[in-house]
């Protein structure tokens, strides 16, 4: 679960990261209320949307007085952010943050994650920060450090020296950042973050150590210890049917195409929308109802994809092992008749109970096309979008 | 032979009362696997059918003998039974529990690296020998004994792989479900030198998904040190970078982790890349050389 940058200042608050002065507003008039509130000018305005690369995409301006405050933050809000994260349809801007703007000495990137390879909490610093580190990763990862935390340990003295001295770090600033990196330990690791990135972190003319910018991500399945985070979600930043999909336990994940499917399995629904682009089609959809999907789960699954209006064809693909093809069939027949489905649906089935399955779909009468294996199921659903 | 689990295996199950628990210790039962216990903290004493419960792992071991262990706990209580089931003695922890935190996962890797017993899973289907012992929530009747070793990062996927095989007439020695989580117990490599190992197995098939990089090392590792051939599927190969796909792990980074770096990465290793799913079991056909 991402949370917006204002939002992870205020973590970072309680944990004792600093961060500069700021507050977020909804609307100009309270922009121009946060920035008259730090009491100086110039002051940075900064569009908060779920993305990276908002400086780049236009959504963060310098504010030298209360007129261009308003000027900007009246832009910002309700525009259109397009960043090379958001992909061309961009994000609609709903909030700014208002922050005391900063004298910049020297810039850093610093970053905590969960390395999948070492099975450690990797921290990821390097000299080049404030601009794309995925750049840096890859053209120099020379210059990336990287230091590895054994999670039953935590962090080590010798670790925050480590990231210290390979960064380069000037000797009267280094114990700000020792500081500031053993409480960005512990607040990724109470918190359950799968990714905590501060870029840039920068030390200012003045020798002072801040986070200038803070992307959190917290790991979803570790969200129900952690009620107070959840409050954080932010329903406007994601896909109403997503949102609508989440709601039912279905992982659901809304794209481009026109072939909605309806699949069991994580693994299986990815394979399945190779298979619809192999047959010259593109999936509208991810959507697995799960191994073990219920009558009303996929009652609810037909439902959302039905109300997807670039959605010109379905294909279901169950392979029945938990999931009895009959109770899947069942379920596909009152979802059919309760929304009266009129497009095409190809249906390939196979596993528990098969023929009972079958039979139930034939009998009810429905427009559905039968898929004797996958590729037929392809070939099928190809043809009836093209 | 087989690898991880054969007729001898005696197992027990974590969260035998729960629905899912119950369904599948059944399911496995009726497949002949020798399930010796269930545990469920409170019930001891009771039986699920014909099998005895007992609160805790340690008392099962020591009255029944149990050698691995099937967990479908709740996921919040997920990395305690692993580590229950670690300090029992237990040495095949198979873990179905979908949606454990990952920074429980990666505390149980830390420890289990000072223990001798292997972890399948968690959020996996589980494991099969045919004809000999299920340990799991794959469908049994699938499958049936043979030559051929399947290794897999998924459920239902790994399903339609095996039932091609059978269809086409190619038994399995062993078909393991590693899971789709990010941090996961036994990996790619681990499976693939026990097959290599094992001389039942004639050929392998493993099957990949978008995110990580674990089917890069492990076609690096294939190049390396197996003679047996293997088939390679990738699923997610149309997967938009930056959004999961339903498993935790499947999440294309960046640019690591997309299904084109994995497929190239299996044909510089002499792995035959299977592009097509519905064709996967006439692939291995050829590739095995099955008549």
């Amino acid at each position: 679960m991402k949370i917006h940058e204002y939002q992870a200042k205020e973590l970072f608050r309680q944990y004792n990261i600093p961060v500069a002065q700021s507050s977020v507003a909804f609307s100009k008039e309270e922009a121009l209320k946060a920035a008259i509130d730090l009491g100086a000018f110039p002051v940075v305005i900064k569009a908060q949307i779920h993305a990276g690369g908002r400086g780049k995409g236009g959504g963060v301006k310098l504010a030298a007085n209360p007129d261009q405050v308003l000027t900007i933050a009246d832009q910002f809000l309700g525009m259109n952010l397009v960043t090379h994260q958001t992909g061309p349809e961009g994000r609609i801007v709903r909030k700014v943050l208002v922050e005391a703007g900063q004298s910049i000495d020297k810039e850093f990137y610093l970053s905590l994650l969960v390395d999948r390879q070492t099975e450690k909490i990797v921290i990821m610093a390097s000299q080049a920060g404030g601009i794309d580190i995925e750049a840096v990763a890859e053209k120099t990862p020379e210059k990336i450090i990287k230091v590895y935390v054994d999670p039953l340990l935590g962090i080590q003295g010798y670790q925050l020296r480590e990231v210290g001295f390979r960064l380069g770090f000037p000797a009267p600033a280094m114990k700000q950042l020792y500081g500031l990196l053993f409480n960005l330990y512990t607040f990724f690791m109470e918190s359950d973050a799968s990714l905590v990135e501060i870029n840039p972190l920068i030390l200012t003319s003045v020798g002072t150590v801040l986070a200038l910018d803070a992307k959190v991500d917290f790991d979803s399945n570790a969200l129900f210890r952690h009620k107070d985070l959840l409050a954080l979600r932010d329903l406007d930043e994601e896909d109403p049917m997503e949102v609508e999909a989440s709601k039912y336990n279905l992982n659901y994940v809304n794209l481009t195409g026109n072939v909605g499917n309806i699949v069991n399995g994580a693994g299986l629904a990815m394979a399945t929308m190779d298979i619809i682009k192999n047959a010259g089609a593109t999936p509208a959809n991810f959507m697995d109802v799960g191994g073990g999907a219920s009558a009303e789960q996929v009652e609810n699954a037909f439902r959302i994809i039905l109300a997807d209006p670039k959605v010109k064809a379905i294909l279901i693909n169950i392979f029945g092992g938990i999931l009895r093809c009959d109770i899947f069939a069942r379920g596909v027949v009152d979802a059919a008749k309760k929304t009266g489905v009129t497009i095409p649906v190809v249906i390939r089935m196979e596993g528990t109970n098969v023929d009972q399955g079958k039979q139930i779909l034939t009998d009810a009468g429905l427009n559905l096309t039968f898929a004797s294996d996958l590729s037929d199921a392809a070939a099928k659903i190809a043809a009836a979008v093209n | 032979m087989s690898i991880f689990v054969n007729k001898d295996t005696k197992l027990l199950v974590q969260g035998i009362t729960g629905k899912e628990g119950s369904f599948h210790a059944r399911h496995c039962v009726t497949y002949g696997t020798n399930v010796v216990a269930g545990i469920t903290p409170g019930k001891g004493g009771q039986k699920m059918d014909d099998v005895p419960i007992f609160d805790m792992v340690s008392q099962a071991v020591a009255e029944t003998g149990a050698t691995a262990s099937m967990i479908f706990v709740p996921p919040p209580f997920g990395a305690d039974a692993i580590i229950e089931a670690a300090d029992a003695g237990i040495g095949l922890i198979v873990t179905i529990t979908e949606g454990i935190p990952i920074l429980d996962m990666l505390k149980v890797k830390n420890y289990l690296a000072t223990k001798t017993c292997r972890l399948i899973g968690p959020n996996c289907p589980g494991i099969i020998t045919p004809d000999e012992c299920k340990i799991g929530i794959m469908p049994g009747k699938i499958h049936k004994k043979g030559g051929i070793g399947v290794v897999s990062r998924s459920g239902t996927l790994t399903y339609e792989v095996v039932d091609q095989l059978t269809k086409a007439g190619m038994g399995q020695s062993t078909c393991i479900g590693i899971g789709g989580d990010p941090v996961n117990g036994t990996n790619f490599i681990d499976v693939l030198a026990a097959f290599e190992a094992d001389d039942e197995t004639t050929g392998i098939v493993m099957v990949g998904e978008i995110g990580g990089s674990a089917e890069e090392e492990a076609a690096a590792y294939v190049q390396k040190h197996l003679t047996k051939p293997v088939v390679g599927f990738i699923a997610g190969l149309t997967a938009p970078p930056g959004r999961r796909m339903g498993h935790a792990g499947a999440i294309i980074s960046g640019t690591s982790g997309t299904g084109a770096a994995k497929i190239q990465a299996f044909r510089d290793n002499g792995i035959h890349v299977c592009e097509n799913l519905g064709k996967i079991g006439q692939i291995c056909k050829d590739v095995f050389r099955v008549t």
